[in-house]
């Protein structure tokens, strides 16, 4: 692109079109990162953490279920090697996001740095699935689906962290809305899928190393079980051509 | 825990999860191909992580003591149900949530 003085307008404009293409897509995680960012802002507080500790995670780790887990890591005893461990087990997923993306981040120049950092579950799925209007600047486009999404979750995890202490309700149980959360991601990719043999190998897999392990040591021989079980499983169910 | 030990820990899952963010862009080059093997793992595990993570949620459950796993188990029913029946996230979330804890803290207590 040559750089006249023209193109500082023509290149603001571009990025407004985006910006509007792309904000209704994250209406829907608005609604929902707000919430659990509150929940988890909360989570926090009453866990006795300042509301730094929430929004400094949001900012850098943005990862709901692993900010969910360094509270508990927080709490016990220090053990980085183990929060090390414990991180790539929870996030190792983001690989196979990243595999997908391969493609799509191409040409987007310095603003590939920041889709990647913020290659989160729900922002993965909208810039995965999103038919991106004719016109609009791709690159730009998932710019913003991220930005916005990760603004929702900064201010969510603030705002609960900061209201937290002024919640005089019981929140005994409030945690579960972690569990809730994934129930409703399995089961939404659940109705999506062909086949469920992937997820049933993981349910199995992980019940069944819980079964075998404590509820600290069951994740590693769970994620070898899974990779072993769709390795064995890979040509009948390629073969099935069932795998989406 | 001092506050050098809490900026490690998360320092540690700052790196981590980065690591998992960069990595296939710094191994996978766009100009080579990605290993089909790789590409077969990328379209199935998800699918079996969403699955792990269930269980991982509810790994500190026991169903041989206190509440058995009970209230887990009525929440659970409860946040599927909301989900089949409007499919609207937000709700199917809340609406368990509440569910849990009306039960952990009124019913079994």
């Amino acid at each position: 692109m040559e750089n006249t003085e023209n193109t500082v307008p023509a290149r603001s404009s571009v990025r407004l079109t985006a910006l509007k293409a792309a904000f209704p897509h994250t209406i829907p995680i608005m609604a929902g990162f707000l919430f659990l960012g509150i929940a988890y802002g909360i989570y926090m507080n009453v866990s006795g953490f300042s509301f730094v500790y929430p929004m400094l995670t949001a900012l850098l780790v943005y990862g709901g279920s692993l900010e969910f887990v360094i509270v508990s890591m927080l709490l016990a005893p220090f053990a980085p090697l183990q929060a090390f461990l414990m991180t790539l087990m929870i996030q190792a997923r983001h690989l196979f996001y990243g595999i997908s993306m391969l493609d799509r981040f191409k040409d987007t120049g310095w603003k590939k740095y920041y889709l990647i950092f913020g290659l989160c579950d729900e922002t993965f799925s909208i810039n995965y699935t999103a038919e991106i209007p004719e016109g609009v600047d791709k690159g730009w486009f998932m710019f913003f689906v991220t930005l916005l999404n990760q603004i929702y979750w900064v201010a969510g995890s603030t705002l609960g962290g900061i209201f937290g202490s002024f919640i005089s309700f019981n929140t005994e149980g409030l945690g579960f809305v972690m569990a809730a959360m994934f129930v409703v991601i399995f089961l939404s990719n659940w109705e999506k899928e062909d086949n469920h043999t992937a997820s049933l190998v993981g349910l199995a897999a992980a019940a069944a190393c819980r079964l075998f392990f404590s509820a600290d040591d069951f994740m590693i021989p769970t994620m070898i079980a899974i990779l072993c079980g769709l390795t064995l499983l890979r040509q009948p169910l390629e073969r099935g051509g069932k795998v989406q | 825990m001092t506050v050098t030990q809490q900026i490690i820990t998360i320092g540690v899952c700052v790196i981590g999860t980065m690591l998992t963010r960069y990595l296939p862009f710094i191994l996978f080059s766009s100009d080579r191909t990605t290993p089909k093997y790789i590409e077969y793992l990328g379209k199935v595990l998800p699918a079996a992580i969403f699955g792990m993570l269930v269980i991982y949620c509810l790994k500190d459950v026991s169903f041989v003591s206190g509440s058995h796993g009970i209230p887990e188990l009525i929440a659970i029913g409860v946040t599927a149900g909301l989900h089949f029946r409007f499919h609207q996230m937000l709700l199917s979330i809340a609406g368990g949530t509440l569910c849990y804890m009306l039960l952990v803290q009124f019913v079994f207590v």
